[in-house]
């Protein structure tokens, strides 16, 4: 059952994310919401890992621990070796700029700002020098060399997604975190877009991506079923090794 | 690499609201171009004093009638001053060289259909050499002329041109109050500008001024040159005991007169200056904080607005000071950009009012300097506190911010 959540056999080095025993709650009012009740898993170097679950199961409060964008009240979270749980403001914002890449359902492209500009902006935040011509590259690898100075008002939205993945993989991350990539886009356009997260999974990028659609899941080497904030794809002992 | 991109940012942002903009940045713009006009009149009006000064020449003694202030500088209101006390003065004290009586009035001026309203001067011909005045055509007026009442007139320069333009004034007979009066001379211009210019005024004699046009007894001021080098304080004092004694003032009284030297004019022309100054300075910093506080009442709405942005750029890896630096570069270029346009506006205004008030406002590249770094403050002092909020979102918060 281990092998449901842990890559079997992989040296220690090759694990990208470990994760133990998350827990995070909210209060709203009197009632107290286990948003994540004791999630434990671990994904390797180069593995494409679906999260499913219904609405409302936790799905995107775990998607934002993985992401570093706030701490877990309770649990280990070591994200490419380094142990981030309890790190908190900027030291987050490093680990985010370095290690993981973003791609939301709704895009999230800033208004203003060309696409390659919006491609370049993780760079200059991370104080890379040849912020321009990496962008370039990295809207190539997307199939969008020939738009570079359109700003998102003027892309559709399978295009916009795909300035959003450029952005996210423009900075060389750990991992790619998708919620729900495709779910603002037609069937089609929705398809184009897995088909270049296999790619970027081809060439050796590590993918965690929650989806709704059974077949997209399907098609991850792995899935990771959440209910009411726990794993439930079988396995209480869920712990990294 | 970074701050250029901030930069062209918050450009962008500011365009993209154009309207909004300009109107948060009307407060910085009225209160720096109210400091660059302020500054401006303030500095041109010293400045005037100042020419009137050189003007006069520095071994100039003033006495005038009543108690200092009380009349202001003209006090024409009190009579206490005699001729009798002018020559009194010019005999008694050593140190005084030349003594003019002042009795001065305004009138209307005319030459056939030319007219025009100066300040009449009736003096004595030593006048001209205690004021530094010299005759550009035609001649002083003569000891006779004076002590016969003579219908003689010296013009200053700017009457003379007024009301002769480009004929010879020498001969002419003009009316003064009504009075026809000969021209015998024109004095060179002095260069000075305003309502109180030494070149917009007629010297007649002191006796047919008092007489024939004021119908006074007592004068409005007496003019003494001092020696040069003489102790300006010991001359003051004996004067002033010529005068008490001539007007039987006892001890432990108050004068009935006051004398002034030229460093005291000069001290308090500087210090109504200044008082002016100071006065409209804070009205104009008032309006600057004003303004201040539309810029953060709009950087608020603008950090409100772009919640969703700010939680973007944090996910991206955008550290708190990021964002920090971000906001608060939008808002000083708000601040700083109305601080132009209000230096603009500043100078035109002061260009105006030189025009209409007839004396030169000075734009000094001081207050222009001081006036903006003063607006770029208000933009880092009210900017800060909505761009710490920014910088204070929680990624996940604002990322979900509908
Ligand atoms: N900021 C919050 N404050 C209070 N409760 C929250 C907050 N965020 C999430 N929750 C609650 O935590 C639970 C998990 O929410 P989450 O958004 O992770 O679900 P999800 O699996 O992503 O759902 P969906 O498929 O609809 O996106 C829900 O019950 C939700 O109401
Ligand atoms: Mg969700």
């Amino acid at each position: 059952m281990t092998a449901e959540h842990t890559p079997a056999a992989l040296p220690e080095a090759d694990f990208v994310i470990r994760a133990q025993e998350l827990v995070k709650t909210f209060r709203l009012g009197e009632t107290i919401v286990r948003a994540l009740d004791g999630v434990s898993f671990a994904v390797g170097r180069g593995e494409k890992v679906a999260i499913t679950g219904p609405s409302g199961s936790g799905k995107s409060t775990l998607m934002n621990i993985l992401g570093c964008l706030g701490p877990p009240d309770e649990g280990e979270y070591v994200l490419a070796g380094e142990p981030v749980s309890k790190l908190s403001g900027n030291r987050l914002a490093e680990i985010r700029n370095k290690y993981i890449g973003f791609v939301f359902q709704t895009f999230n492209l800033l208004p203003r700002l060309s696409a390659v500009e919006n491609v370049e902006l993780p760079l200059l935040y991370g104080g890379v020098a040849d912020a321009p011509q990496r962008a370039q590259e990295a809207l190539e690898t997307v199939g969008l060399g020939d738009r570079m100075r359109h700003e998102p008002s003027q892309l559709s939205g399978g295009q916009r997604q795909r300035v959003a993945i450029a952005r996210a993989i423009v900075t060389d991350p750990a991992i790619l975190l998708a919620d729900e990539p495709t779910g603002n886009l037609d069937q089609s356009t929705g398809q184009e877009i897995m088909a270049l997260f296999d790619d970027l999974h081809a060439q050796g990028r590590t993918v965690i991506m929650v989806t709704h659609d059974q077949e997209v899941a399907g098609r991850c080497e792995r899935q990771i079923h959440i209910l009411d904030g726990r794993i439930a794809n079988g396995a209480e002992d869920a712990r990294g090794d | 690499m970074l701050f250029w991109t901030t930069l062209k940012v918050a450009l962008r942002s500011l365009l993209a609201n154009k309207l909004r903009s300009i109107l948060s940045m009307l407060g910085i713009i009225i209160g720096v171009g109210a400091v660059i006009a302020m500054l401006a009149v303030g500095a041109g009006a010293q400045k005037q004093v100042l020419d009137h000064v050189t003007a006069l020449g520095s071994n100039l003694i003033m006495v005038m009638p009543g108690q200092p202030r009380s009349g202001g500088v003209r006090g024409g209101s009190y009579q206490t001053l005699t001729v009798e006390d002018a020559q009194a003065i010019l005999a008694e004290v050593p140190e005084v060289e030349k003594a003019s009586p002042v009795a001065r009035g305004n009138g209307q001026f005319k030459y056939y259909n030319k007219n025009k309203e100066s300040s009449i001067m009736g003096v004595t011909l030593t006048y001209l050499g205690i004021r530094n005045f010299s005759i550009e055509q035609g001649r002083n007026f003569t000891v006779s002329e004076v002590e016969q009442r003579v219908k003689v007139a010296v013009l200053g320069a700017d009457t003379a041109e007024e009301l002769f333009g480009e004929d010879d004034p020498i001969g002419e007979q003009i009316k003064i109050a009504g009075v026809t009066f000969k021209v015998v001379g024109v004095l060179k211009a002095k260069g000075t500008q305003g309502p109180f210019s030494f070149d917009d005024q007629a010297l007649v004699p002191y006796t047919t001024a008092m007489d024939r046009i004021l119908g006074t007894d007592y004068l409005s001021e007496i003019d003494l040159e001092i020696a040069e080098d003489s102790d300006q304080e010991a001359v003051q004092a004996a004067i002033e005991d010529v005068l008490r004694k001539r007007h039987a003032i006892r001890a432990g009284q108050d004068d009935d007169f006051h004398v002034r030297n030229m460093a005291e004019m000069v001290e308090t022309a500087t210090s109504v200056t200044r008082t002016f100054s100071l006065l409209l300075g804070s009205v104009a910093a008032i309006s600057l904080v004003v303004g201040g506080i539309g810029i953060m009442n709009i950087m608020l709405v603008t950090v409100t607005e772009r919640t969703r942005e700010i939680g973007i750029r944090k996910a991206i890896g955008a550290k708190d000071r990021d964002i920090l630096v971000q906001f608060l570069l939008e808002s000083i270029l708000m601040s700083a950009l109305g601080g132009v346009v209000g230096v603009g506006a500043g100078v035109s205004v002061a260009q105006v009012s030189s025009l209409v008030s007839g004396f030169t406002a000075v734009v000094e590249p001081v207050s222009v300097a001081l006036a903006l770094s003063f607006a770029v403050c208000v933009g880092v002092f009210f900017g800060f506190y909505p761009a710490r909020r920014a910088a204070a979102l929680d990624p996940i918060e604002a990322l979900s911010y509908e």
